[in-house]
């Protein structure tokens, strides 16, 4: 086990290190330079040409990708170009609305697809699972965006219960930010709950089939009281799995109904430091996300080790 | 009989979308190259049947050429996922344990960390924004799906007897990837390609809805949704139409998907993401 | 006891009403909306709108200011002496004035300010502003001379501009997120990506104003603008950014529309290096292909006034010159064939972000189709925008809106990106800059006019307008936008 983990852990260091040289170069190659953005059309080469040493953009890129990962590895992000603040007090604010949105998004989605999911198996081929499945396909097929749009147009401009966007901000109270929150999470966990409720549908209808469920409904158990008693639990591990996966999808896949909704989360921060080529933001946010999904990979991987020995010789 | 069911409504589905693509190579009710501005956000009527956009534009011929745009991006995008995600794929199975293998699954891992839309508008930033950037973003993604697919699904195979008896009698490791393991993983591809080209519908239309996709006058319906975003309180149809568009489509390939899994293979799971 | 007992109950009965009375009259607080958050709070540094739109005259002043109508008059300066040759300009300042941060206001900060903005290594986007000053003198504490090294026309409205404010060298390291000013409002808080606060400066030196706390929210998306301002979340909008939206908030009582004009000249600017279009023949046949009114009402909603020319329709100077360019697409088959093109041709148009740009480079595009001229449209960022289109010169045509008030003069910049050479106007816009006086200025202006427009240097398409979406209630709101500011200290809440 121990080794398995150690080359585990090489394996991650060695990609990361590959993102941080990937991000950083495609970001660097990006055309436009944030001191002419910043300076605007009026502005003279000289005005630019002080600004960019200002920045410390005059130094070579090698040097600026070494100084930039060694910031990292102390936990500085670096200082961002336009906003000039640290990239690492940016992240921190940031997160504190893209986190709680994912989530709310997850709960949401959970909330709706277990009950569905759950019906849908104990009905195979009945009405009531038909309909439940047919409904999932269309959650599925809905732009989570062109949802968002109709959200807002019903339940904020038309019948006003909720604010268009925007964000208060957690210190004007839990339920007034969670308010804010509503609408963009509902946005966000519709297509994520049909596909959940589908996962959860098949994972029990196997669970169903397995012997030991044979066993508990020849025991006398109702296909009802088998479902429950035994099979909810052990179906419960790819539904597990996808929703580790959708978790990291809904951290950096809210960046559309974050632009819709205006809130100030991580993914509105990587498109205006994208437009502004406020390069080093753009660079720290990334990696960041990247980071999060290689680490929960990681851990998730080693758990399964853990619970399954012969896992560790597969890899 | 439900199964069946899928198929065919799914069917029916895409070949409305396929029929008004290749309908418009040809004809449409309107040229929408021609901007009537006098004539802008009509409502549905007899001669608009889906009205007029902000340039009084046919928003049907819009949307018949629109779906063109959908198809192509998408069905290209999933071509350079398979075209180089399945030869990965069985290479890897065919070393498996091996330091290929390790590198390619790993690789894959890598190109799975990354969230995939924010690269997107990573490459259209770096190359600029139009429907070949839009189709390199989405192809890159699809790679790894299927380079796992085809890998798993090639593992199997391998252990099975009639592989085996290729091996004795002497044939290439390569060859036996491609003569017997390839049309054997080939309806695991078919379904997981329906599921991918309805996803990369998807990935089309929210990339341009973001402005990052095909560039005016080439219409597109992402792009048609952004643009009906600041009208929609007074002429939702602007929107509705565009989005109906874009559900149909991928609820035609999702049922379709899952109409020719039940017909080919009822064990085949999809990955969705 | 029962009679004072009654006479306690309505005395206070008659405190209660007055004030119910005065909580509803007397609302001093604002949110105003804004499509764009400033990237940091330093006026001096950047090119950005935004943080004018934000500080300008709130919180930093200038030695002159722009009033709502467009004219310039004292700020911090409460008088001047201009010497007979033009050259050197006495500043009387306001007494009694003190920063924000308790520091008293000086001729120092003058000093300070104009030579930190025309220092070698300044990063004032606008430092061609302070090209001709030669010295700044601090004569005693409430006086100050800049001398200039030629004679400058434009210099006490060039002071006016938010790139001139005066800042104080204390407080100048802290500037991008805490700014220090002379303003009636001082700054409060900022959360970035959403807000920024000020709240009324007491010590203020002038008027004070009604308002005791604004608040500026930062909203880009426009239906969100649209969404937030139905619903009243914000109490005004400036520059509101979806002119499509107007007519129902003027069919709605809550609201007032005010539509007002600003520097912006949009313009379809044209290489004029490039072949075909260095030929005038090829830009006078654009021009003729381009129906102005169309593009105002497709693009704009019928917001905007058409222009025949670079400079704003409300300055006193404005020569109406569209009917050089009136539409007249055979006309522009026509020339197209004289300049050897009778098939058309093929160039780039190249759109930034706004939406008088993307939406009005579609209507351009089919207009140009139909005299023959094709046109392959590539959307693009500002950053790139910048980068392709500004300084690297790559583009046929562009549309883009000049924003900077009273800017002719950069048709006089053979190396600006439109590459327009012409010496005669070269030689014109020198004389004006030296001619201080108005009557000869104006005349020198129209001739600058004409010059531009019969030489079909760009389309000239229509005036920006600027429109400001607010609650019915609020008065003291500029209508018009001379320079890019919110302009809060004469604002109230009627009733």
């Amino acid at each position: 086990m121990l080794r398995y983990s150690l080359k585990r852990l090489l394996s991650l260091i060695v990609s990361l290190a590959i993102a941080s040289v990937v991000i950083f170069l495609v970001i660097e190659v990006a055309p436009g330079d944030p001191a002419s953005f910043m300076l605007g059309i009026n502005a003279q080469p000289d005005t630019v040409a002080a600004l960019r040493a200002e920045l410390g953009l005059d130094v070579s890129k090698t040097q600026r990708y070494l100084s930039w990962v060694g910031g990292m590895l102390q936990g500085d992000f670096g200082t961002s170009y336009t906003y000039r603040t640290p990239v690492t007090q940016m992240i921190a604010d940031r997160v504190w609305v893209s986190l709680p949105l994912a989530l709310y998004a997850l709960t949401l989605s959970t909330l709706i697809a277990f009950p569905a999911g759950i019906y849908a198996a104990s009905r195979r081929g009945k009405p009531g699972d038909i309909t439940v499945m047919g409904a999932t396909q269309l959650g599925i097929a809905v732009p989570n965006f062109w949802f968002a749009m109709l959200l807002v147009l019903v339940f904020a401009i038309n019948l006003r219960w909720f604010s268009a966007g925007g964000f208060p901000g957690w210190d004007e109270g839990f339920f007034v930010a969670l308010k804010a929150l509503t609408l963009p999470a509902i946005a966000l966990a519709l297509p994520q709950s049909a596909i959940l409720a589908r996962v959860m549908r098949s994972s029990l209808l196997d669970i169903l089939s397995e012997d030991f469920m044979r066993t508990a409904r020849a025991k006398g158990l109702s296909r009802r009281q088998a479902l429950w008693r035994h099979g909810l639990r052990n179906a419960l591990v790819p539904v597990l799995t996808i929703m580790g996966l959708q978790f990291s999808f809904l951290l950096a896949g809210g960046i559309i109904i974050e632009q819709v909704f205006f809130l100030p989360g991580l993914g509105r921060l990587i498109f205006q430091a994208i437009s502004a080529r406020d390069l080093i933001v753009v660079e720290s946010v990334v990696m960041l996300l990247v980071f999060s999904v290689i680490l929960v990979n990681f851990l998730v991987d080693l758990a399964y080790a853990a619970v399954d020995p012969r896992l560790r010789s597969r890899t | 009989m439900i199964r069946s069911r899928n198929l065919l409504l799914g069917g029916l589905l895409c070949l409305i979308v396929v029929a008004g693509a290749l309908v418009s190579f040809l004809w449409t009710p309107y040229d929408i190259t021609v901007l009537d501005i006098p004539n802008k956000l009509q409502t549905p009527s007899l001669q608009h049947p889906f009205g007029t956009d902000h340039f009084g534009r046919d928003i049907l011929s819009m949307i018949m050429i629109g779906a063109r745009t959908s198809l192509a991006v998408a069905i290209v995008a999933v071509g350079i996922g398979m075209g180089i995600g399945v030869p990965l794929g069985l290479w890897a199975a065919s070393n498996k344990g091996g330091w290929i293998d390790e590198i390619i699954m790993r690789g894959n891992d890598l190109v799975f960390a990354f969230p995939s839309l924010v690269i997107a508008i990573l490459i259209t930033a770096v190359m600029g924004a139009s429907a070949l950037n839009a189709i390199i973003a989405i192809g890159i993604f699809n790679i790894p799906v299927f380079a796992r697919l085809t890998r798993s699904g090639a593992l199997s195979l391998w252990e099975r007897e009639f592989i085996l008896a290729a091996r004795v009698a002497g044939k290439s490791k390569a060859r036996i990837s491609f003569e017997h393991i390839l049309p054997n993983v080939g309806n695991l591809l078919i379904v997981q390609g329906t599921i991918q080209f309805s996803l990369g519908i998807l990935a089309e239309a929210g990339l341009s809805y973001v402005g990052l996709g095909a560039q005016p006058p080439i219409p597109s319906w992402g792009r048609m949704l952004a643009d009906a975003q600041t009208m929609v309180s007074f002429a939702p149809h602007l929107a509705m139409v565009p989005g109906l568009a874009i559900i149909t489509a991928v609820l035609g390939l999702n049922l379709m998907g899952d109409g020719l899994r039940d017909l080919l293979d009822p064990r085949i799971r999809v990955v969705r993401q | 006891m029962t009679f004072q007992g009654t006479k306690l109950a309505f005395a206070s009965a008659l405190a209660l009403c007055a004030g119910l009375g005065v909580a509803q009259a007397q609302q001093t607080d604002i949110t105003v909306a804004l499509q764009l958050e400033p990237p940091h709070l330093d006026p001096t540094s950047a090119a950005a709108g935004a943080i004018d739109q934000v500080l300008y005259s709130n919180v930093f002043e200038g030695l002159t200011r722009f009033m709502g109508d467009g004219s310039v008059v004292a700020g911090l300066a409460k008088s001047w002496d201009i010497s007979e040759d033009n050259l050197t300009y006495t500043f009387h300042l306001q007494d009694g004035v003190t920063f924000h941060d308790g520091s008293a206001f000086t001729a120092d900060d003058v000093k300070f300010s104009l030579d930190r903005a025309r220092a070698e290594d300044s990063v004032n986007a606008q430092k061609a502003l302070f090209e001709d000053i030669a010295s700044v003198e601090v004569v005693d504490p409430l006086t100050v001379t800049v001398t200039l090294a030629q004679p400058n026309g434009s210099f006490l409205f060039n002071l006016a501009w938010g790139d001139a404010v005066i800042v104080a060298e204390e407080s100048i390291e802290g500037i991008k997120n805490a700014p220090v000013g002379t303003g009636a409002f001082q700054f409060a808080n900022w959360v970035q990506g959403d807000k920024v606060e000020l709240t009324r400066n007491d010590a203020y030196w002038g008027d004070a104003p009604a308002l005791t706390e604004v608040t500026f929210k930062f909203i880009s998306d426009p239906t969100a603008a649209f969404a937030a301002m139905m619903a009243q979340d914000i109490d005004a909008f400036v520059s509101y950014p979806a002119p499509e939206n107007l007519p129902q908030f003027d069919a709605d009582p809550r609201f007032q529309v005010l539509r007002g004009s600003s520097e912006g000249e949009t313009i379809l600017s044209t290489n004029n290096a490039l072949p075909p279009l260095d030929d005038v023949k090829v830009r006078k046949a654009i021009a003729h292909a381009i129906d102005r009114q169309s593009i105002i009402d497709g693009a704009m909603f019928g917001l905007g006034t058409p222009i025949g020319t670079h400079f704003a329709p409300h300055n006193p100077d404005y020569v109406d010159l569209t009917a050089n360019s009136a539409y007249d697409p055979e006309l522009s088959k026509q020339l197209l064939a004289e300049a050897g093109l009778p098939d058309g041709f093929t160039t780039t148009l190249k759109l930034p972000p706004p939406s008088y740009a993307r939406r009005g480079g579609e209507i351009v595009a089919a207009q140009l189709r139909a005299v023959g001229i094709q046109t392959e449209i590539t959307n693009l960022e500002w950053a790139q925008w910048l980068e392709q289109v500004f300084r690297g010169n790559d583009f046929g045509l562009t549309i883009i809106s000049h924003t900077e008030p009273m800017d002719i003069g950069i048709y006089a910049r053979p190396d600006y990106y439109f590459q327009y050479d012409n010496p005669t106007l070269q030689e014109l816009i020198e004389t004006l800059d030296a001619t201080t006086d108005p009557a000869k200025r104006s005349e020198l202006l129209q001739q600058a006019q004409t010059i531009i427009s019969e030489d079909y240097v760009n389309g000239y398409l229509f005036q920006l307008a600027v429109p400001t979406v607010a609650d019915a209630r609020i008065q003291g709101l500029w209508e018009n936008a001379p320079t890019q500011a919110t302009d809060l200290t004469g604002v109230s809440w009627a009733e």
